[in-house]
């Protein structure tokens, strides 16, 4: 067996051979299946045949295929394909690898990721950046539940270009029956999930028939060979090029005060010197000076290509922000309805802050409870209150600061998304925004002319959010309510917000699950703020257990003004003095969801100020409080 | 339709790679080893941040037992780019007198392994540049592009973040760091191809040219300088070679060769028929070495 036959072309002429393959245009594929549809066996012919293979790599194939293979004497291409020490071991493939090859026309980059349960994250993964879904068919089996799987999910991410591999058509004498009858039944389930159009090949992928050129064995067959149709199908690069331009503004280039370029990826259109443009969301209009390259400006530029632009105009853009043509600007929102598929071990919580990344912007955002989820295997929706791994559902996000998007149907680079873990900084989410909501578009900020700033300078202050977190009965109400009693004799205008108090009225309808008591915190967050926009010094008492709700609450303020003040008590301590007796019935059973015993606390890692009750008395720590933000008052005064 | 080309959508991924980077980590460095695939990386950074010079420095972990060439090119390249060049040789691997003929694999653990881990340490950096390409060996096809290394810079390849779309997650805790490969999606092929439709100065050890040689242990190896240790009876023979990967001269063999330009060793590379890394010593130690030695902190 010979492992590469190289093109006559390279020995005869290499620069007529390099100026073919110097016009290459490069497709990204998704190859779909389960371990035993034979698609390991499938890439592995791709790579053979098309000479990527060296001898060396072959003569440790033909041993590995000896030792391990399944394919007795023969060559078990699978093996080419499974690279990690313990997916060998295993017999499975744990996560997305990427392969290469190229022919004449083409450079192939291959996502193939593996089909046991971690199937949907890494399907998601692999297939969002590819411009082709190749789904495998065992032709002895027909279409399966993973077939629909496996389809739904390369509609969902918003691929265009399916091809249904039947696979094992030797198995199947290479009937044309048998295809013809998998061809109609696909068919039917295509246009069930509004898949328009896909095209389907018979083919073997251990004999090689109909992968690389048409096979002798099927002559009913008339369409092409796999790879020479994945030679000719478009690529998405150029699709987004015939839409609107958009830039978003990856990185500012500002080496000295001569120069101000904006640096970023080229998300849809075209651009050419001399165009409108307007920045967005700011809504500046101005146009396009220069484009400026290592090698010397240019004219225009599309689609796809990583650009500098110089701009006429010393307009105020940065980044996250998006150049866009003028005419046909994008939106801004803060409220999206999208599909969110999870991603991680941990189920989202609702409410809770993440940091969303959108193009090169990166905002904080909470999740409402999903309105379904999709079963991946029956398309079929239910009802649900999170997201688990691998979970699949449409929920609206409201994000912090407006974000320019475009529905993910338009531009996969303006409406797809992840989410961030704000403790763990892992990808926990990707998402695809459907639209803005229509109240979103029409709550506009009213503008005020008696400013916070005006209602500070009033009351002679500066506002500040004093926020007491620790364990029940750790102290925190009686230390706020002293300090409070003492900016009061100082002359200081403040309010003191209770959580006893506050879920009497404001929060009367939320308990305290996980969900319920991040939504508390929110409500808090949002009072105190509105409270501190009036010029109030803001205090607020609340076992507030989690790092992330204290960390939106602090995003939602002006740097500077909110003041993390940890009740440090130990559990063992606050138990004993129980004021409440809440301890004692949450030991009894009696309290579900109790902090400290049935539910965590996160203690703060870097608070502005940490009291230790067994060392401080209250009466002292108030006295700190106060002295600590009369410092910082006197310094800005 | 556009038709950009493969080697203009790969260009403009590396771009997006870097810039990213650069907008987003605090202490960038790029690994800078000197070979074609660092001096691909180089040359994207030059046009990812023009006219602005590259914002990181370049790192070369150093094993003193690099080509002579390579020292040469590298301290061009570096002044060239106007960049910053931090050399770092691993003071315990100098004090012990670590050398390829005496102390086989721990050559490598000592120099480049706990070299690289002292030098990312030393300059606290969170964000390494390295020039790995998922061709390369199979472990490498499964790592990402963002590579992330905990305190103790391992590597979990069952803990690794997706990557979707070309939106990179770059959040990191204190301490934890990342390896950034932005030609990941790059072949052998399209190295060379870039190579020469952009003109980028290589280290001339990789055009075939006659050099001192000896054969040994079936590799053909390059009498670089006179610590090379002859054995008995071994005598240096000029022979046309050139090198296809470089490393430490005692440990990287040449293969006999007559291409002198560009396109021949394209059209060389594409006759041939053993892969790249088949004159790299490192990767026949053991099965899934690779793997094993990236776990440890090797990049």
């Amino acid at each position: 067996m010979t492992a590469y036959t190289p093109d006559a072309l390279i020995a005869e002429d290499i620069h007529a051979y390099l100026d073919t393959h110097a016009h290459k245009t490069m497709l990204r594929f998704i190859t779909c299946g389960s371990v035993d549809d034979g698609k390991s066996t499938l890439i592995g012919r791709l790579l053979y045949d098309s000479k990527t293979i060296f001898e060396d790599q072959l003569a440790a194939l033909e041993a590995d295929s000896r030792r391990v293979g399944t394919q007795g004497q023969n060559i078990d291409f699978a093996l080419l394909v499974d690279g990690l020490a313990a997916e060998r071991e295993q017999g499975i493939t744990i996560d997305v690898a990427y392969r290469f090859f190229a022919t004449d026309r083409r450079k192939f980059i291959v996502a193939d990721t593996p089909g046991h349960e971690q199937y949907t994250r890494n399907m998601i993964t692999g297939a969002s950046t590819a411009d082709c879904a190749v789904i495998l068919i065992d032709a002895r089996k027909g279409v399966l539940t993973q077939t629909r799987r496996h389809s739904f999910l390369a509609h969902l991410i918003g691929i265009r270009q399916i091809v249904l591999a039947v696979n094992k058509m030797d198995l199947v004498g290479h009937d044309q029956a048998t295809f013809d009858a998998i061809v109609d039944d696909y068919a039917d389930f295509a246009a069930s999930i509004g898949i328009a159009a896909f095209t389907a090949i018979p083919l073997s992928g251990l004999s090689g028939a109909n992968v690389t050129t048409r096979s002798d064995a099927m002559p009913w067959y008339d369409g092409p060979a796999l790879l020479p149709h994945l030679e000719t199908i478009p690529v998405d690069t150029d699709r987004a090029a015939a839409g609107p331009f958009r830039l978003p503004v990856q990185w500012v280039n500002r080496p000295d005060l001569d120069f101000r370029g904006f640096a970023g990826t080229i998300a849809g259109g075209q651009v050419r010197v001399g165009d409108t443009v307007r920045i967005v969301p700011s809504g500046r209009t101005t146009t396009v000076a220069r484009i400026v390259t290592l090698d010397g400006d240019r004219d225009g530029a599309v689609a796809g290509e990583a650009v500098t632009l110089v701009l006429a105009d010393e307009v105020d853009c940065s980044r996250g922000d998006v150049i866009a043509a003028a005419d046909a600007p994008p939106e801004a929102a803060n409220q999206f309805e999208a599909t969110i598929v999870w991603l991680a071990d941990t189920a989202l919580v609702p409410g809770r802050g993440y940091w969303l990344k959108l193009g090169a912007r990166t905002v904080g955002a909470t999740v409402q409870p999903p309105s379904h989820v999709v079963d991946v295997n029956t398309q079929a929706h239910l009802s649900a209150k999170t997201l688990a791994l691998n979970d699949i559902g449409v929920a609206e996000v409201y994000t912090d600061a407006p974000l320019v998007f475009a529905p993910y149907a338009d531009s996969h680079e303006l409406g797809g998304f992840i989410l961030i873990d704000r403790e763990t900084n892992a990808t926990v989410a990707a998402g695809m925004i459907h639209h803005a909501l229509r109240r979103a578009q029409n709550v506009h900020w009213q503008s005020v002319d008696i400013t916070r700033e005006a209602h500070a300078r009033q009351k002679g202050q500066s506002p500040r959010l004093l926020w007491f977190t620790g364990l029940s009965g750790s102290g925190k109400s009686t230390i706020a309510n002293l300090v409070e009693k003492k900016l009061h004799a100082l002359g200081r205008h403040s309010f003191l917000l209770d959580g006893d108090n506050v879920r009497h009225g404001l929060n009367r309808d939320l308990g305290f699950s996980d969900a319920d008591r991040i939504e508390n915190i929110r409500r808090v967050g949002e009072v105190a703020r509105l409270m501190t926009d009036a010029g109030l010094i803001v205090l607020t008492a609340f076992i507030s257990p989690f790092r992330a709700e204290r960390d939106m609450v602090r995003g939602l303020m002006p740097a500077g003004e909110f003041v993390e003040i940890f009740v440090d008590t130990p559990i063992e301590a606050a138990e004993a003095r129980d004021v409440k007796g809440l301890y004692a019935k949450a030991r009894a059973g009696q309290i579900a969801h109790f902090t400290g015993i049935s539910s965590p606390y996160e203690a703060p890692e870097r608070p502005e100020i940490r009291i230790d009750t067994r060392s401080e008395t209250a009466e002292a720590a108030a006295e700190r409080i106060v002295e600590h933000v009369l410092g910082v008052w006197s310094f800005e005064l | 339709m556009t038709g950009l080309t493969h080697l203009q959508r790969l260009e403009a991924e590396s771009i997006h790679i870097l810039r990213e980077v650069v907008a987003e980590a605090e202490r960038p460095v790029m690994l800078y080893s000197v070979g074609k695939d660092s001096a691909v990386m180089l040359h994207l950074a030059k046009k990812a941040f023009f006219p602005a010079r590259p914002p990181f420095p370049l790192l070369h972990v150093d094993t003193t037992w690099k080509f002579r060439a390579m020292y040469d090119l590298r301290d061009k390249a570096a002044a060239d780019a106007g960049m910053d060049l931090i050399v770092h040789k691993n003071p315990d691997a100098v004090a012990a007198g670590i050398n390829p003929f005496d102390h086989g694999g721990r050559h490598t653990d000592l120099w480049k392994t706990e070299g690289l881990k002292q030098a990312l340490k030393a300059g606290g950096y969170d964000v390494a540049f390295g020039g790995a390409r998922r061709d390369e060996e199979k472990s490498r096809a499964k790592e990402r592009i963002f590579s992330f290394r905990s305190a103790s810079q391992s590597w979990d390849p069952k803990a690794q973040r997706p990557e979707l779309w070309n939106l990179y997650n770059a959040r990191i805790h204190r301490g934890e760091s990342i390896r950034v490969f932005p030609i990941s999606n790059w072949t052998e092929l399209d190295i060379w191809q870039y190579i020469l439709a952009e003109g980028i100065e290589i280290v001339p050890l990789y055009f075939a040219a006659p050099r001192p040689t000896v054969e040994r242990d079936g590799m053909l190896l390059m009498v670089d300088d006179d610590r090379f240790r002859l054995h008995p009876g071994e005598v240096p023979v000029e022979r046309s070679i050139r090198f296809r990967t470089l490393g430490c001269y005692p440990l990287t063999g040449a293969v006999e060769s007559e291409a002198a330009t560009l396109p021949a060793i394209i059209q060389e590379m594409l006759l041939t028929t053993t892969s790249e890394r088949q004159g790299r010593a490192i990767d026949h130690d053991q099965a899934a070495s690779m793997e094993k030695k990236k776990r440890e902190g090797y990049f």
